[in-house]
């Protein structure tokens, strides 16, 4: 646990920020960045002088922390899958400040109260920043508007039914109406139910030799374009999470040139991934959106690469084993991400160091409304959320290493690139040398 | 060949193997006393997630015919939903001491996750629309043996017609067929090919197969009528607009039948729903030079699933032999 809010500089790395990329070591103190300049090291006092506490970063990286606009950290109600505690050591080692838990928990977050539940125990754990995600109907069931204005004046700025996504066009209508209303983001997850039934894997080429139900891409584009026009009557701002397919991308990348209050993420998985691992039949490969082809794949990186997908989201979905070891029907979908995405977006995104800085931390932070305290440029007088990762070397996922109170990892055949070394939480050192403190 | 999941794990060697151990196999049940010691130190359980008496019975009858104890464990999977998990089920068995589980389940990919639950020799009796082997080489036995043909069915022209798209007898016997040297025709509406095929201006990769959507168009031309049983819920997700519009296109009619070449055969996996894509009196198929083998892929069925057994556990031939 944290408790080291004392003074600390960060020293010999390359400090990321909008204006570009300089060598720099970073002192903070009192939970804020009060120095970011050259050579700092040399002329402070030494640790063993009284000097503030020294952290290594002579080639890596020091950026603001990563933001996760998609988490489903299970508590309350699926506790034997994970807990909020356990969510944010996965996060902390994985380089996160912060993290949207997503609402389709058990109670669901629907109200007050839960989303108040959810964080509070977001700093009893104290490693990251847990910013709950408010229900866009109650239960999530479709049909009644969840409770904007209180739960607005709770702090909720994104509201989502993820894990399903509105069917109704009249509530949908109805919702992007009060969110325009009240200055909050409505986060949808495309998918016509009626056309994925049973589904299990993407339909395509794999699932028609499998013979397994597929989930055709059609059920994301036509809610996408559904939800497109609506944006474009009501004016209200909708994110679209974690994008799957190639069409997906051309859609949104003309609602932004259309000017539309739009964003979107993709997932670590879906661009790595394709429906080829689900000739093993694992139930490992099994989420919600399906794993694609590898022509979707390199559509999601370059809509990445040119901004018209804004952020990389983990869509982190723990499930116990006993959950996954059922046959492909009744496994639920979803895969871990948090300890991997860094990895995986310097492994598989072919982006920038810069742009991925952007797409995991700056515009996160914005979409989710963190941008206060979260994904700010390293500058005196800014929050001292940060993180400290290298952008070398290759490593594989070991079951473990891995600190959710799942398991269910697809990447511990897959090589990643990079690591986290050090992550500050409001000025706590939280992770050092890749452990959490 | 330590379990049988799917016939694309097996080559045409591997098939060709299998279809003249079920020569002898054949022969062992013509004897007076059908019966081998072969496997008398065996436990074979069938699990069947998903009711099919037919076949269940079919693969006891051939562990009883090579000298296996059986066990049977049937459980419709929502009540096994309710209860225990499928991997304990398996790991419970699986400690009685059961050195093959024969599984059917209505989910794809259950076999073959299995194999890695226990240390058991698993052999798929159909998993979803995905593999269901020992139908596929028991189409391919029965075919090859009723043209005299051997291990080689090339020239051989068959239509496999109806719900390709949910059927894991396609997908198996084709493959059988397929890998043998037949040429096949794939006959349906487009809403019940396979989700590949959807919107494809060609056949897609991994797919042997010529394509039509005309029953009528083929039917004169083909050797081996292979009808798939067509199944009245199609209806709900408007595969099919009715069984009866189905029957009329896709059906074997007797306008249809009257058009099929002397010495072709008719085939179908069982179980047949008159009226539907069967539309015809079955004993007039003689009048018109058809030869009907439904009763035959029954047949054999046994002589095929003791040769599966059998091989499994690579025993000589001499264990056949001796009674």
């Amino acid at each position: 646990m944290a408790s080291d809010n004392t003074t600390v500089l960060i020293t010999g790395g390359t400090v990321v920020n909008r204006s570009g990329e300089t060598r720099a070591d970073v002192l903070l103190s009192g939970g804020i960045i009060q120095r970011v300049e050259p050579n700092l090291d040399a002329t402070l006092p030494a640790e063993s002088s009284g000097g503030p506490r020294r952290l290594a970063a002579e080639g890596c990286v020091v950026s603001s922390s990563f933001v996760d606009l998609h988490t489903h950290m299970r508590e309350p109600g699926r506790e034997e899958s994970e807990t909020i505690a356990t969510a944010s050591r996965a996060a902390a080692l994985g380089g996160y400040g912060a993290c949207v838990a997503m609402p389709n928990t058990d109670p669901a977050q629907d109200n007050v109260a839960v989303v108040e539940f959810v964080r509070l125990q977001g700093e009893r754990a104290g490693l990251i920043t847990v910013s709950p995600a408010g229900c866009i109907t109650i239960g999530r069931n479709g049909t009644q508007l969840a409770p904007f204005h209180s739960m607005v004046a709770a702090g909720v700025r994104l509201f989502t039914d993820d894990g399903s996504g509105v069917q109704d066009p009249l509530i949908m209508r109805r919702a992007l109406e009060y969110a325009r209303q009240l200055g909050i983001t409505i986060a949808q997850h495309c998918e016509v139910a009626r056309l994925t039934d049973g589904a299990v894997m993407h339909e395509g080429c794999c699932s028609s030799r499998l013979g397994l139900p597929g989930w055709p891409a059609i059920a994301e584009v036509l809610m996408l374009q559904r939800d497109i026009e609506l944006v474009r009557e009501t004016g209200a701002s909708m994110h679209f999470l974690h994008l799957s397919t190639a069409r997906s991308v051309e859609i949104v990348r003309q609602a932004k040139n259309d000017g539309l209050p739009v964003t979107a993420e993709v997932t670590p998985h879906h661009l790595s991934l394709t429906d080829e691992k689900l000739t093993s039949f694992s139930t490992l490969f099994k989420v919600n959106p399906p794993l694609r082809t590898m022509q979707d794949v390199e559509a999601l990186r370059a809509g990445l690469a040119d901004g018209t997908i804004d952020a990389i989201a983990t869509d982190h979905a723990p499930h116990a084993a006993h959950l996954k070891d059922q046959d492909l029907s009744l496994a639920p979908p979803g895969m871990l991400g948090l300890q991997t995405a860094l990895g995986v977006a310097l492994g598989y995104s072919g982006c920038t160091t810069k742009r991925i800085v952007e797409a995991m931390s700056w515009a996160p932070a914005k979409i989710a409304g963190l941008d206060a305290t979260h994904g700010s440029d390293l500058v005196a007088g800014a929050a001292a959320n940060l993180v400290v990762f290298s952008t070398e070397g290759v490593w594989r996922q070991t079951p473990e290493s891995i600190v959710s109170k799942s398991r269910n990892s697809p990447y511990f055949d897959s090589d990643l690139v990079g690591s986290v070394h050090h992550v500050v939480h409001r000025g706590d050192v939280v992770v050092v040398g890749g452990a959490l403190q | 060949m330590r379990h049988l999941i799917s016939l694309d794990d097996l080559d045409a060697h591997d098939i060709a193997g299998l279809l003249s151990t079920a020569d002898h196999m054949a022969e062992v049940l013509g004897r007076p006393q059908p019966k081998v010691p072969a496997l008398r130190t065996k436990t074979v359980c069938s699990l069947f997630f998903e009711d099919s008496t037919r076949t269940r019975l079919s693969f006891e009858t051939a562990a009883k015919r090579l000298s296996a104890e059986t066990l049977t464990f049937t459980a419709s999977s929502s009540s096994v939903n309710k209860g225990e998990s499928l991997r304990d089920t398996v790991e419970t068995l699986a400690a009685m001491g059961v050195d093959v589980f024969v599984v059917r389940h209505k989910t794809a990919g259950l076999p073959l996750s299995m194999t890695n639950w226990c240390d058991a020799r698993v052999v798929n009796a159909g998993d979803g629309a995905h593999q269901h082997p020992t139908q596929g080489l028991l189409d391919a036995f029965t075919l090859s043996r009723a043209l005299g043909r051997g291990n080689d069915l090339s020239g051989v022209r068959v239509a496999i017609v109806g719900d390709i798209r949910h059927s894991r007898v396609a997908r198996s016997t084709l493959r059988a067929l397929h890998v043998l040297g037949a040429s096949i025709t794939l006959v349906a509406p487009a809403s019940l090919l396979p989700a590949a095929f959807v919107g494809a201006d060609s056949v897609p990769d991994g797919w042997p197969v010529g394509v039509s959507h005309s029953l009528d168009e083929v039917i004169g031309e083909i050797d081996v009528l292979y009808l798939l049983r067509m199944q009245r819920e199609r209806m709900d997700n408007a595969f099919i607009s009715s069984p009866g519009e189905y029957s009329a296109h896709f059906g074997l009619t007797d306008g249809r039948l009257s058009r099929m070449r002397k010495g072709s055969v008719l085939m179908h996996p069982g179980p047949m729903n008159h009226g539907i894509e069967v539309a015809v009196d079955l004993d007039s198929l003689a009048d018109h030079g058809v030869a009907n083998l439904i009763t035959q892929q029954v047949t054999n069925g046994i002589a095929v699933r003791m040769s599966v057994l059998f091989t499994l556990f690579g025993a000589g031939s001499e264990a056949i032999d001796g009674q």
